[in-house]
């Protein structure tokens, strides 16, 4: 094979471009489908989408999801990574061969503008008229042919949500001239005022000739608006939806956990039982199977909150819930901007520190990220319900609330009241109050898209489970190794765990975790906690299962109920309200940061006010009697 | 047609709108206008001319109709603004760098 005709084999690299909500990223799922990577632009945590296609002539090619951007001139995170892999400024990325500008056929006058702002580049560009069935609804009527021809550029129309389009879309892919690609990275810098009012001159005269439409209708938005972005009404529906939500991932995932938990169970013994009794089946049923059960039992509420998530912010939602939110965290130095990352941060906080990339306000967006490990994840759930179901009475208090839930409920409000301090002091002492940019465009609401739900969900699954197979499995096993060597004298007196290295290492931390009323026990676990919140739990399991040698039908539960105080138990519980024990939260604040800085701060405040809060919990509670 | 935010006596460059212009942030529920000019912040505003680009990015370009939509808890901000197709949300601190002539006087 020659190295020309090698060249013409090598899949085209074929780059999606728009603005945010133009449906790009549901046109991105439909050319790709599930054949889709995800990781980040390197350095960055912005999301780098790729996905391969062929056409219907059998040619290939790799089509890259940028991140939706307002225009060239960067204004976050998001649209820096656009503009630098334009410009070939990324030096892992090379320079896409051809741009796919997705535009929202009924909102071209927004769109057009990056078109043609993007097109002084020089790269090869073909435009995809994005929801053009919506468009045709609304009586905007496009000459595809007359755009393509003032625009020097193909024109396809599509239906981010329909094949016939997106086949249309791959066919032109065919026709472009790739031989146009340009040797050297194009010029761009910032535009003048004047150049950006001129470029919308441009706009308004190709849509005078090519558009003719009743003037984009938008009445049925606008009446579901005047209810949901109500000043008053539409606080009501956004604490119901927010109530609906917890509701959910509370009750409806309980069946799925219970299926899971019996599943490990059942493994495990059946494993146990086809092994001879020995280190490796201790490692196996104790250390592995256990661990890890204990951990994807909390897949379902994870795909539950995800589901609910992904769901608002497709319909348009979650940027209205961001408007009438703005000033209460304007009150605390924020904009309604940082609902969003915050909101997906009660799930895990790693996407949501990933989601603060939108937010363009660098001391906004920083703050957001320290705070965000505040929000009460899931990973603490087990924590939670281990403890309350052992330590609360299951009593009604008022006729009306369940002792069990309120305490549950107080738990998520300390997080988010002390989220809310914290914002407050780092925004007092770190900058100022004032000035701080909302802009956010508040898309037309649509009907969320099973399939991009489902691919979105997909993505969310596979993060957690690669973590669960990874840092987590690792974790399990170098706790399991902890705590059963070595192992304890025939004679010994006193539980195995105690002479092993996590037994050292439980009472050697214990004197600094004594004031709370930690034993060594709770001090062993709270070390592989770190990897991940939930191992906490797991490692509870591990610690008394191995030490005690006790019948494992004993739940947990039962068993800290018998050796531990109340005052012990509401101090674990307001530790984990703050406890910085995530790894890879921490991992993911120094890659967003770029320094060593952020997380260790993070990491400083909360254990500050974890032991703190604990502290005070366990001190006020045994003075009141309940040591 | 760049007006700076220290200037006291602003010379419409349009003589067909002689009121003097409003800010946006000063329009009220329901009420349309249209953009006549953007001003620049002072430099002591806290953010630079990257805001004002970002509004005329987005559409608030002369001539272009707005309309406030929806305003937030407490009926202050941030506001809900039309402008084209589109809907934003912006703080007042960001719509009072859009300045615009009163078309109607709304609900």
């Amino acid at each position: 094979m020659t190295a020309a005709t090698a060249a013409l084999d090598a899949p085209r690299r074929v780059a999606l471009l728009g603005n945010p909500n133009c449906g790009k990223t549901a046109l991105f799922n439909l050319l790709t489908g599930s054949r889709q990577k995800v990781a980040n632009y390197a350095g960055v945590t912005v999301e780098r989408k790729e996905g391969r296609v062929a056409s219907p002539s059998g040619r290939s090619y790799r089509v890259l999801d940028l991140p939706g951007a307002y225009s060239l001139n960067a204004d976050s995170a998001d649209e820096a990574v656009t503009r630098d892999v334009l410009l070939g400024r990324l030096s892992d990325e090379e320079r896409p061969e051809l741009l796919i500008c997705v535009t929202d056929a009924t909102n071209l006058r927004l769109n057009l503008r990056l078109v043609l702002e993007v097109r002084q580049l020089g790269i090869p560009m073909l435009l995809a008229l994005n929801m053009s069935d919506l468009a045709e609804r609304r009586g905007i009527r496009v000459d595809t042919h007359k755009l393509s021809e003032l625009l020097g550029m193909p024109v396809v129309s599509t239906v981010g949500i329909a094949r016939h389009g997106a086949d249309r879309l791959l066919a032109s892919l065919d026709e472009i001239d790739y031989a146009a690609v340009a040797e050297h990275a194009p010029e761009w810098k910032t535009p003048s005022l004047d150049q950006v009012t001129q470029t919308h001159r441009q706009v308004r005269e190709i849509l005078e000739q090519v558009v003719a439409s009743g003037e984009g209708e938008r009445r049925w938005d606008e009446s579901i608006d005047r209810v949901v972005m109500h000043p008053l009404l539409g606080l009501v529906i956004l604490a119901a939806v927010l109530l609906l939500m917890f509701q959910a991932v509370f009750s409806w995932a309980g069946l799925p956990m219970d299926a899971i938990d019996a599943a490990t169970g059942w493994v495990g013994v059946q494993v146990g039982g086809m092994m001879s009794e020995g280190p490796l089946r201790s490692l196996l049923v104790d250390g592995i199977i256990a661990g890890v059960g204990g951990v994807i039992i909390f897949l379902p509420q994870i795909v539950i909150l995800f589901a609910f998530i992904l769901a608002l912010e497709d319909s348009g939602y979650l940027p209205r819930a961001a408007f009438l939110l703005d000033r209460f965290m304007g009150k605390v130095g924020l904009s309604g901007r940082s609902f969003i990352p915050l909101l997906s941060s009660f799930a895990c906080a790693i996407p949501g520190i990933m989601a603060t990339r939108v937010i363009s306000n660098t001391r906004d967006r920083l703050t957001t990220i320290l705070i965000a490990p505040l929000m009460t994840c899931s990973a603490r759930l087990p924590v939670y319900a281990l403890l309350i179901a052992a330590f609360i009475p299951e009593q009604s208090v008022a006729g009306v609330f369940n002792l069990q839930g309120l305490v549950l409920f107080g738990l998520y409000l300390s997080g988010i009241v002390s989220a809310m301090a914290v914002a407050w002091v780092m925004q007092r002492f770190g900058g100022s109050l004032a000035h701080h940019p909302l802009m956010m465009e508040l898309p037309t609401w649509r009907l969320p898209n099973l399939r991009n739900l489902l691919l979105g969900l997909l993505e969310r699954v596979k993060i957690f489970l690669r973590r669960v197979g990874g840092i987590i499995l690792a974790m399990m096993i170098v706790l399991w190794a902890l705590s059963s060597y070595p192992a304890a004298p025939i004679d010994a007196i006193g539980p195995a765990i105690d002479h092993s290295y996590a037994g050292m290492i439980g009472h050697l931390i214990q004197p600094l975790f004594a004031p709370l009323g930690f034993s060594w026990e709770i001090c062993v676990a709270l070390v592989p906690g770190l990897a991940a919140r939930e191992v906490a739990v797991g490692a509870l399991a591990t610690v008394y299962a191995v030490s005690g040698g006790a019948d494992e039908a004993a739940a947990l539960g039962t068993i800290v109920a018998q050796q531990w105080s109340l005052a012990t138990a509401l101090a674990l519980l307001a530790w984990y309200v703050f406890a910085p024990q995530c790894l890879p939260t921490l991992a993911v604040i120094k890659r967003e940061t770029q320094s060593w800085r952020y997380p260790l701060l993070a990491a400083g405040y909360l254990f500050g006010l974890a032991w703190l809060a604990a502290f005070f919990t366990y001190q006020i509670a045994v003075a009141l009697g309940a040591g | 047609m760049w007006s700076a935010a220290s200037e006291v006596d602003k010379t419409p460059l349009d003589v067909a709108h002689p009121a003097p212009p409003l800010p946006l942030s000063q329009l009220k529920l329901g009420q349309r206008a249209r953009v006549r000019e953007l001003r620049l912040p002072s430099p002591s505003h806290g953010h630079g001319e990257q805001l004002v680009l970002r509004l005329l990015e987005i559409g608030f370009v002369p001539g272009e109709a707005v309309r406030v939509m929806a305003l937030g808890p407490g009926g202050r901000e941030p506001l809900a603004v039309r402008v084209g197709g589109t809907m934003f949300a912006l703080r007042r601190h960001e719509a009072e760098h859009v300045l615009v002539d009163l078309l109607d006087e709304g609900q």
